[in-house]
Parts: C-alpha cells; sequence; structure tokens
C-alpha cells in the first residue's frame, strides 16, 4: 500500500490550512474544544495523512494499512478535520456535527469514526497501543507502520514512559512517533510545569531514533517522514517544535487557548487571520 | 446426605478429601492447549509469569509470549494494541495491580473500546495470606462489575478455570478471569459443562439459596451438606459468571426457597452480593445475607487462618443460612 495523495508540499501546505479552517468553523459552531495545539500540529497532521502514511480512506479497515493514532484525544478538531479532507467523513458532517449528540464525532475520539484506530481522552493510552499494534505487526511480518501522535504535557503520564521504554527494547521500528512539542498544557508552559529538557534525553536513553524539526515547517516535516521511514532496528520519534494557535495571531503561543473554541467576532478575526496567512 | 445434581457431572470426593489444585494451574494449562490450536492467542505477563502460569505458554510459544515488565498500564495498552490488529490477548498480573492499578486503561482502551482482551486477575482474595493487605485484592470484581462491556468470571476450582479459560478464548469481547493463589479442592471435573453467563445449580433443595463462586463453592457445599443433616435442603448455586448474572435462574430458585445466602471471597460491595442483592432488591426482596469481605482491608496470616478471621467458611455459611430461615419464617 501508499499514500493514495503523495501530495507536493505546496498541497500539503493547502491542506493545512483548509484543515485549521475548517476546524475553527467546527470549534465555533461546537461551542466546545481545544484550539491551541490542534492549530499547531495541522501540518504534521496534514502530512502524515496527504504525504507519509499508507492508507484507505475508501477501505478505512484495510488490514495492510498503516495504524495512525493520536494518544492525546484532544486534538480531535484536527484529526476530524484531516479526516475530512482525505474522505473518511464529509466536512459539512465534521463543521455541524462535532461534539454533537447523536453523530459520529465526540470530543474525544473513538470508534465511532472511521478512520479512527483507538479512543483516546486519558492522557497516554495510544502510545502502549500503538505499541501492542506494531508488537502485532512484526509478529505477523507485516509491513505496515505505526504512527503515533502525542503530546508533550502527555509525557508525564508514567504510562507514556512504559510503553516508550517497551517500544525502544523491542526496537519495533515499524513505528514512527510525532511528539507535538508545543510547550503547553491546560496549567501553562510544558517547561514551568514539570520541565521538558527529560522527555528527549528519556527517549534516546530509551533507545529511540530522535529527529527534531519545526513542526510548522512542511519541508522539514516531509524530510523527517522520510528520514524515519528509513530507520531500521529502533523506533524514530520525530519531535515537532511547533506554535499553539499557529496561523490564529491572538492564539499563539498563547496557554489560555489550550482548551476553548473562538467566540464570538474572535471566530471572524480567527478565520481572516487564516485567510491571512494563506495570501 | 446432599444430592449433587448428575447433570454437572461433580467430583465424586468432594466430601470425602477431595483432590486439591489451584485454579490458577487450571488456567496455565488451558491457555496452553488454547494456544496449540488458535494461533491468534498471545499472552502477555508482568514479571509474574510463573505464579501467573502463563509460564506454561511461554514455554510452548515463545515468539507469542510477551514480557511486559512491571508495567501494568502498558501490559492493558499493548493488550488492547494487540485485540485490534485481530489477536486474542491474555493478560495476567496479580489483581491487586491488574485491574487493581490499571482501572482507566482497562476502562478505556479495553472496556470502552469493546477490544478482545482477556484479563487474568491472580493471587486475588484474603488467601494470598502472608503477603499481607496490599496483595490481597478484594475490590476487583466490584471494579470490573461496572465496566459496561466486560464479562466477569470468579471460577471455583481447578477444572472451572480451565474451562473458563477456554470460552474466554471463543467469546468476543473483554473478559475479566479472576484467580487464587491457594490449592482448593476440586469439585467439578473436566467434564462439568460451563457456559458464560450461566449459573450451575449444583444441589436443588427447598428451604434456602445459597449463591456462591470462586473458592467459597466448596464451603458452600460442605455447608450444605452439613445443612442436610440438621433438615434444612439448600439448593447450592455455583455463580461463576458475575457478570453478566444469571438473574433467571437465581431468581427462578429464591421463588421457591424465599431465602438467601450469597458467598464470596471479595468486598460484598460491588461483588456477587452486591449483585444479587441489587438483582432481589429490585425483582425479589427476601431475607438475604450476604458472606464476604464487609468494608475492610485483609492482613497477614495463613489461608486457612484468615478464611476464619474474615468469617468465609462453611460454618459461617451455615449461621447465615439459619439466620435467613429465621427472618423468612418470621
Amino acid at each position: 500500500m501508499n499514500n493514495p495523495f503523495n501530495y507536493s508540499t505546496p498541497m500539503l501546505k493547502k491542506t493545512a490550512h483548509a484543515i485549521r479552517v475548517d476546524l475553527i468553523k467546527a470549534l465555533a459552531h461546537a461551542g466546545s474544544g481545544h484550539s491551541g495545539g490542534p492549530l499547531g500540529l495541522a501540518d504534521c497532521v496534514a502530512a502524515v495523512y496527504f504525504y507519509g502514511a499508507s492508507i484507505d480512506p475508501h477501505n478505512p479497515h484495510h488490514p495492510d494499512r498503516d495504524r495512525i493514532i493520536f494518544s492525546a484525544g484532544h486534538y480531535s478538531p484536527v484529526i476530524y478535520a484531516t479526516l475530512a479532507h482525505a474522505g473518511y467523513v464529509s466536512i459539512n458532517h465534521f463543521i455541524n456535527d462535532y461534539r454533537m449528540f447523536g453523530g459520529c464525532l465526540d470530543g474525544h475520539p473513538n470508534f465511532k469514526t472511521p478512520g479512527i484506530e483507538t479512543a483516546s481522552g486519558p492522557l497516554g493510552q495510544g502510545t502502549s497501543q500503538a505499541a501492542g499494534m506494531a508488537a502485532a505487526a512484526k509478529l505477523d511480518k507485516k509491513e505496515w507502520r505505526v504512527w503515533l501522535f502525542m503530546s508533550d504535557g502527555e509525557q508525564q503520564e508514567g504510562q507514556v514512559q512504559e510503553a516508550a521504554m517497551w517500544m525502544g527494547f523491542r526496537k519495533l521500528d515499524n513505528v514512527i512517533a510525532i511528539l507535538d512539542a508545543n510547550n503547553m498544557q491546560i496549567d501553562g508552559h510544558v517547561s514551568n510545569v514539570l520541565g521538558e529538557k527529560w522527555i528527549e534525553d528519556n527517549y534516546r536513553n530509551y533507545g529511540w531514533y530522535i529527529i527534531t524539526i519545526d513542526g510548522n515547517d512542511m519541508k522539514q516535516i516531509m524530510r523527517a517522514i522520510d528520514e524515519a521511514k528509513e530507520v531500521r532496528g529502533k523506533p524514530t520519534l520525530i519531535i515537532a517544535r511547533t506554535v499553539p494557535g499557529k496561523g490564529v495571531k491572538f492564539m499563539e503561543n498563547d496557554y489560555h487557548w489550550h482548551g476553548k473554541p473562538p467566540v464570538g467576532k474572535e471566530v471572524t478575526e480567527a478565520l481572516d487571520d487564516l485567510g491571512k496567512e494563506v495570501n | 446426605m446432599l444430592q449433587l445434581n448428575k447433570y454437572y457431572n461433580l467430583n465424586k470426593n468432594i466430601f470425602s478429601s477431595p483432590d486439591l489444585e489451584a485454579n490458577r494451574v487450571g488456567f496455565g494449562v488451558a491457555l496452553k492447549d488454547v494456544g496449540k490450536t488458535n494461533k491468534d492467542v498471545v499472552a502477555l505477563c508482568c514479571d509474574l509469569t510463573e505464579s501467573t502460569r502463563i509460564i506454561e505458554f511461554a514455554k510452548a510459544y515463545p515468539e507469542r509470549f510477551f514480557e511486559i515488565g512491571v508495567a501494568e498500564q502498558n501490559l492493558a495498552g499493548i493488550a488492547a494494541g494487540m485485540a485490534l490488529t485481530g489477536k486474542i490477548p491474555f493478560m495476567a498480573s496479580y489483581a491487586a495491580f491488574s485491574p487493581g492499578r490499571n482501572f482507566d486503561q482497562i476502562r478505556v482502551s479495553i472496556a470502552y473500546s469493546n477490544t478482545n482482551v482477556k484479563i487474568i486477575g491472580a493471587h486475588a482474595g484474603v488467601t494470598v495470606g502472608p503477603d499481607g493487605a496490599t496483595h490481597q485484592m478484594l475490590e476487583d470484581v466490584a471494579l470490573m462489575r461496572t465496566l459496561p462491556n466486560m464479562t466477569v468470571i470468579v471460577p471455583a476450582d481447578f477444572d472451572q478455570a480451565y474451562a473458563a479459560t477456554v470460552a474466554a478464548t471463543s467469546f468476543v469481547g473483554p473478559v475479566y478471569i479472576r484467580l487464587a493463589r491457594e490449592k482448593t479442592p476440586k469439585i467439578t471435573t473436566s467434564t462439568t459443562p460451563f457456559t458464560i453467563g450461566k449459573a450451575n445449580v449444583y444441589a436443588k433443595g427447598r428451604d434456602v439459596t445459597i449463591i456462591a463462586n470462586g473458592p467459597m463453592v466448596y464451603e458452600a457445599l460442605v455447608a450444605a451438606e452439613a445443612l442436610e443433616k440438621q433438615k434444612i435442603n439448600v439448593e447450592v448455586i455455583d455463580c461463576h459468571s458475575v457478570k453478566p448474572l444469571d438473574a433467571q435462574t437465581i431468581l427462578t430458585s429464591v421463588a421457591k426457597t424465599g431465602a438467601v445466602v450469597t458467598a464470596e471471597e471479595a468486598q460484598v460491595t460491588g461483588g456477587l452480593g452486591g449483585a444479587v442483592a441489587e438483582l432481589l432488591g429490585e425483582h425479589m426482596p427476601v431475607p438475604l445475607k450476604r458472606i464476604g469481605v464487609l468494608d475492610r482491608f485483609g492482613e497477614s496470616g495463613e489461608p486457612a487462618e484468615l478464611m476464619k478471621a474474615f468469617h468465609l467458611t462453611a460454618h459461617d455459611i451455615q449461621l447465615a443460612v439459619h439466620e435467613v430461615i429465621a427472618r423468612k419464617n418470621r
């Protein structure tokens, strides 16, 4: 299997932008949800779905597909927006029914949504599930990969350390993890809450291959994906340094925007900002 | 003499020095056996390979055995990930740690996600003995029983643990199986019927219903035998499946007897006693006495000593029977 889109850099940038615009619309309509992280991670998520991963949106359960795991479920706006642009769900459904009763797009992801591989919400749970999938793929001698998105605040969960240690020890080189290093969590900057330098050190000590990039630079993201795919004998961690709230000036780098949506004229302002960015 | 229901083909020596074997051993043998025919079965353990008896499988199929290390949260998540890839994972640890420590992972990655994971909670109950309260898991049944999608089985003995393991392998969905450390009398045999969610009526009676599970089924049978001599005619139900609870079998029995004693080696709050009390409270309120651990932690001691101290013996069941019959006749 291959990536069915295999977009060029300009197409990926354009798609990431469209994802940002739609996630703002969906958040505004829902009246709750997370803005900062999803905006910051849009470039990386777009690159995985439209360039890096082997997927088939028309057959979400294809046995040979890559598994894309979002361990931090509060990224749902960017996850659903990307699934919509890839064709798993309709864009209208996303914008109008996100977080609504009776739909398939709950606040935190679960199996109701085509393309979602794990339920997530309590931080860290995706990491172990990714490890289990990768080990099962090795056991069955399958070629598919596991892509694992994590947040930096999430690294504070003991389970993440357990899973990272295990994946490193077992040399699961079919795992490519992308860490959203945006230095933001609910109570403030990650560096102030519990520090951040240890994160990279830990993964190195656990036996991971590490690539550090600007997670909002599409060319760097694509190069990191290409490089990670060539790594043998180690899982790869791509530390993607991103700007939380990327593209919306009043949200950028402000941790207060971690867990709330824009309301009223903030919506227009946010969409205006994103409009300016693409122009 | 207590008349045992022939349908279940129980061990003929129950009341005359029955063989002793731990039910965890039955699990270990069964897992090795199902692993032979079903290549999707995988086993995971947290540094307790020998005592959980998963060692049998690990030795026979090393490529399908995964040592997780001392990390029970990771254990549950890895098992879920493997299940999502089509495997049938059996994850084993001590019940004190799994589900004791990883309830959140079991709740979201296994129960909510409805992944086909089999959770083995070994060394449950006070009979772990000298290790003391931290290792004597008493709340696991209550924890697991509250989870949607979860099936909860408490095997009575060696052969039933074997049967439960085989049944759990073909059953699609999360299953929790609670095991004990100690050798306990063999009640069932390899031909005793076992169906998940179907309680076994080992003795038919008209005066009182004893509903027990785990090693307390033996205590219940011994109590019933003694009561029979006192002209009290006891119905004994082995309720190995706490969830789904076999409401039909229980209500049919209670409609006849009008008095109930439950017996388990766990907190009655949320346990089998809790489940039966909920059922009867809603559908058929009758005099009920629950034998089990009553809102307290365990402590060190020899297993037999602790069973006595925690009032978990056949004698305690007999006293409870007298009490509920007196209340019924009041």
